[in-house]
């Protein structure tokens, strides 16, 4: 049974429909790129899977003794958090909310785990430090050990390099898909087709046709090789 | 000068209203960090509106307790705006405008028509300023705060990682499994609550910076979650108690004195804030 199931899912707001029948699966140590252009309903058919809003038609179903508070999640930032006064620490701690249940403070176990994934990603030296303070790409570390403190098994991230300078950007890839070879399944939404095309395993093109398969598949379709080229065309003028 | 001060120090309504002031000024200061991030500051000043409308209904109606009244409808209006505030027709500044106003007009409206009071002028000038109310407190109005602060202090200690999560961000919480909207309802719940025993000490035109101006300070100087609460818990406690030393000793009106110390305290952080930020850049 793969991790999550996708049937027949009609996605949209206020009744307006955006993406509808979609059919896709996720395995346990995919990396699936979620690829289309602007407003196709990519951010959407995230916060869908997250069950931040409810799918006008069609199901998600998770598999593989997946529950539905176990998918970390990295968000795009908000406004507030730009001048929120928090530390790293405890930043990454409040990724452990959700299992914390009614119980009003965190115990020994959770605190080993944020600091466990402070050093996975690379940020424990920053533990006391002002999270508004940090670079684009320390900030994103930052939520991404929060993630993790979420999760064992899935990661759904919503554009991580945007904003971030080639360096960075290349640094985040590379970290994202260590976290992919340790054995957490990424689901990760793209406006970088190279980079889609370079680490992912699977890709799900939305918007005015839908492809769903592994990324070989892609570069065969049609779907694809018209938005590559137009990509390409794209970036070379 | 020190001798007036004891003097007035072993008065037992004094004492009182000391020990209040002080309790409401720890927990008014506690959730303003949420407010102010969560862009809701003008949630308290519109709910300090319709306190007001509130208290105006209980007068004309004659309860003895009038807290009785306004709490439930302050928590009420409380509940709805934050609520209305995701998904609502009306935007979240508009709403509350809408509410503040509306209920203010009425609340002045009603005690216009039907008071008995010979002084209407100056009731409504001590429901919307405080003035020297402080003082003049009963003693189950007393006993009312006194526990109403405790009951806020110890919600907010349990649920503070709680409300951390959803502060910073709520979708995360949401996705990760926190019931945030249970949580948004607490918070409601406590900032009804802080605004209506803040009235007591301020009125219910000041109230709001009794909530938001701390916190703001606090903001200036320190940089995590736990050291701005911590901080602004103290300094609203400092100001609010110099505050009213300074109003007793001077005459002046107890509320606005104590925004007054308030907004020197922000003014001191700001200052505190621009020579270390800058250091430190």
């Amino acid at each position: 049974m793969a991790l999550l199931t996708v049937k027949d899912l009609t996605l949209g707001y206020d009744s307006r429909e955006i993406v509808s029948d979609l059919h896709f699966s996720v395995n346990a140590g995919d990396y699936l790129c979620i690829i289309g252009e602007n407003g196709s309903g990519k951010t959407t058919l995230m916060r869908t899977l997250l069950h931040l809003q409810s799918p006008m038609a069609g199901q998600i179903l998770a598999g593989d003794g997946l529950k539905l508070n176990e998918i970390g999640y990295l968000p795009q930032q908000t406004i507030v958090q730009k001048d929120f006064p928090a530390s790293v620490s405890e930043i990454v701690l409040s990724g452990c909310q959700g299992r914390c249940g009614l119980r009003p403070f965190y115990g020994k176990e959770e605190k080993k785990l944020a600091k466990e994934n402070m050093v996975r990603m690379g940020v424990s030296n920053l533990a006391g430090r002002c999270y508004r303070e940090l670079s684009g790409g320390q900030q994103q570390r930052v939520l991404l050990a929060r993630a993790l403190c979420a999760t064992r098994k899935v990661l759904l991230l919503d554009e991580p390099v945007s904003g971030l300078d080639p360096k960075v950007t290349a640094d985040m890839y590379e970290l994202i898909s260590k976290l992919n070879r340790e054995g957490i399944t990424i689901i990760m939404i793209s406006h970088d087709i190279s980079a889609a095309m370079r680490y992912a395993t699977h890709i799900l093109h939305i918007g005015d046709s839908v492809f769903f398969g592994t990324r070989d598949e892609y570069l065969r379709s049609d779907a694809g090789r018209i938005f590559l080229s137009q990509k390409e065309g794209g970036e070379n003028t | 000068m020190i001798d007036k001060l004891l003097m007035y120090l072993s008065y037992p309504f004094v004492q009182n209203a000391l020990i209040v002031g002080v309790l409401i000024a720890l927990c008014s200061s506690l959730l303003g960090v949420t407010l102010v991030l969560k862009r809701f500051s003008f949630i308290g000043d519109g709910l300090s509106h319709v306190a007001f409308g509130a208290m105006c209904i209980a007068g004309v109606v004659g309860l003895t307790n009038d807290m009785l009244l306004i709490l439930p409808v302050t928590i009420v209006s409380a509940v709805l705006l934050l609520r209305k505030g995701q998904r609502a027709k009306i935007k979240g500044d508009a709403a509350i405008a809408m509410i503040s106003v509306g209920a203010m007009a009425f609340g002045y409206l009603i005690m216009n028509v039907f008071s008995t009071s010979s002084n209407l002028t100056g009731d409504v000038c001590t429901t919307l300023f405080g003035s020297m109310s402080i003082l003049t407190l009963r003693r189950s109005t007393v006993w009312i705060c006194a526990i109403l602060s405790v009951v806020v202090v110890i919600i907010f200690v349990l649920f503070y990682n709680k409300i951390f999560a959803i502060t910073f961000d709520e979708e995360f919480a949401i996705a990760t499994g926190t019931n945030a909207e249970r949580y948004n309802l607490v918070l409601a719940v406590i900032i009804a609550v802080i605004i209506v025993l803040g009235m007591n000490l301020v009125g219910s035109l000041l109230v709001s910076a009794l909530v938001i101006f701390p916190a703001l300070s606090a903001m200036r100087v320190f940089r995590s979650f736990k050291s701005v609460t911590v901080c602004s818990a103290v300094l609203s406690v400092v100001c609010a108690m110099s505050g009213m030393i300074i109003s007793i000793l001077t005459g002046t009106p107890v509320g606005s004195t104590i925004v007054a110390v308030d907004v020197g305290a922000f003014a001191v952080c700001y200052v505190i804030g621009w020579i270390t930020g800058g250091a430190r850049k």
